[in-house]
């Protein structure tokens, strides 16, 4: 019996459902199919080492042609997904006849959002090995780089642009921007961290237009200043690739939607995976859509399990968890932080150089946690999660670790 | 018997390893990987090797001896 899948997407999630596929035995066809000609490469090193330049280009491929013909990988790229027919299980592609499938599987991920101040020179987005590239050419010139949105991926660009001698400011219309994942609290640190470092802050502030040239930017804010830029990177979040798949029938909102066994709820031979994957976590009893680089991993592994074993599938219920590395913090969050959870805190930046904040929704247990520069507390979290341990059994682990001991409140 | 190589200087620490077998890595206080266990039975390769390739750094690999 001749099977295949075919795997549209061939980033992270669409290389390792490849990769587990083979993994659990699969003897079928496995096609991966990619829109970008560029070998399979990783993502997170491009805000980081590749846009330092630190890292070779050749240092982030997740696949080589050697690597898919061994693995029996059938490499089609530079061909973008148009559409899908289900009935006739067949994808259709740009410049490519259409490929057959048994299985499909959705991993085309997420694109960033483009900026809304116009799309020319100078103005950069951040996702893509191409973008990083340019993004790299743009900042060795020096001058000054502009930050709009002071998430993860304009913290670490900022933090990166400072290593190579910029001057930097971030803006963000958030008065304590990570407070969006944390407490303000926490999220106030991060500021700190970004001054101490020479990153200028300008939170509470919106951009309301951007005008000029590349080398010559005037961005005229919601406070009335006008501040110049050479080089503008607009970091503003991002938005997952499922508008190929508007003519499919497939149901598609805000990505994929997918049942807990993460296939399509109308399409059961449909997986999805990644960014663009919107499936039903049983544990949070909630449609759930993640845009992490471990997510991605452990939901291939998923999916490839339950290809290879459709009678007896897997829900796919993982804690969450995300790095970001910014200046010389090692940012660590696991499960669900921030919301309406309580917190304690657990350490310090400048007295300790570490720390550690546990959320609790119950009082009692542990329902997420963001670490900074403290490997240990980083392995206690994450063993715990799993193991249900509670916030106080946590809390009284750590603090016996941290040097000086906390003062005790009488 | 398959065996788990690491390498020492690309660990990040990021943990991915420990929750995938947590019988089979660690960290140190340094947030270096610590490998409890080299030797891989067959009936382990699968989960050993998913959690190998779990490393955001590609820090570990699990190969024939």
């Amino acid at each position: 019996m001749s099977d295949a899948t075919v795997i549209v997407g061939s980033s992270i999630g669409g290389v390792r459902t490849a990769q587990s596929l083979r993994l659990e035995g699969y003897t079928g066809d496995i096609v991966l199919v990619g829109e970008e000609t560029e070998l399979p490469y990783d993502k997170p090193p491009l805000s980081k080492a590749v846009l330092a330049g630190t890292a070779e280009e050749s240092s982030i491929r997740l696949l080589t042609g050697g690597d898919a013909d061994a693995a029996r990988i059938r490499l089609l790229l530079g061909h973008r997904a148009i559409g899908v027919d289900i009935a006739g299980r067949t994808l259709e592609l740009e410049g490519h006849e259409p490929v057959g499938f048994d299985n499909l599987v959705i991993a085309t991920g997420a694109s960033a959002r483009p900026s809304p101040w116009g799309q020319r020179p100078g103005i950069h987005v951040l996702r893509t090995l191409e973008d990083a590239r340019r993004l790299r050419a743009d900042l060795l010139s020096g001058g000054h780089l502009a930050v709009i949105g002071a998430g993860f991926i304009g913290a670490e660009a900022a933090a990166t642009a400072r290593s190579l001698g910029l001057d930097v400011t971030v803006i963000d219309p958030l008065p304590v921007p990570m407070s969006r994942i944390f407490n303000p609290e926490i999220g106030q640190w991060f500021g700190d961290l970004h001054r101490s470092n020479g990153v200028r802050t300008i939170f509470g502030t919106g951009v309301e237009s951007l005008e000029g040239e590349q080398g010559s930017f005037v961005l005229r804010l919601t406070n009335g200043e006008r501040l110049n830029a050479s080089v503008v990177l607009v970091g503003i979040g991002a938005v997952p690739n499922d508008a190929w798949l508007a003519s499919s029938g497939l149901l598609v909102d805000n990505g994929v939607v997918l049942d807990e066994f993460c296939r399509a709820v109308d399409a059961p031979a449909v997986y999805a995976v990644g960014d663009v994957a919107r499936w039903r976590h049983l544990t949070h009893g909630e449609d759930t859509r993640i845009e992490h680089w471990t997510n991605a991993v452990e939901q291939a592994s998923c999916v490839a399990h339950n290809i290879t074993h459709p009678g007896a599938p897997r829900a796919y219920t993982p804690t969450e968890y995300v790095w970001s590395d910014q200046h010389d913090w090692k940012i660590q969050v696991v499960g669900r932080v921030g919301g309406g959870a309580s917190h304690t805190v657990i350490g310090h930046p400048e007295a300790h150089g570490r720390f550690a904040a546990l959320y609790t929704a119950d009082g009692t247990s542990l329902r997420g946690a963001a670490i900074v520069n403290w490997p240990k507390a980083l392995v206690a979290c994450r063993r715990g999660m799993a193991t249900g341990i509670t916030v106080q059994e946590l809390r009284d682990k750590l603090e016996s670790q941290l040097d000086p001991q906390p003062v005790v409140a009488s | 018997m398959p065996v788990v190589k690491a390498d020492l200087q690309a660990c990040q620490g990021y943990a991915n390893c420990v929750v995938g077998a947590t019988d089979y890595f660690d960290l140190d206080d340094d947030g270096i990987v610590v490998v409890l266990r080299t030797e891989v039975p067959e009936t382990d390769r699968l989960r050993v090797t998913e959690a190998a390739r779990s490393c955001p750094v590609t820090a570990l690999v699990v190969e024939d001896a």
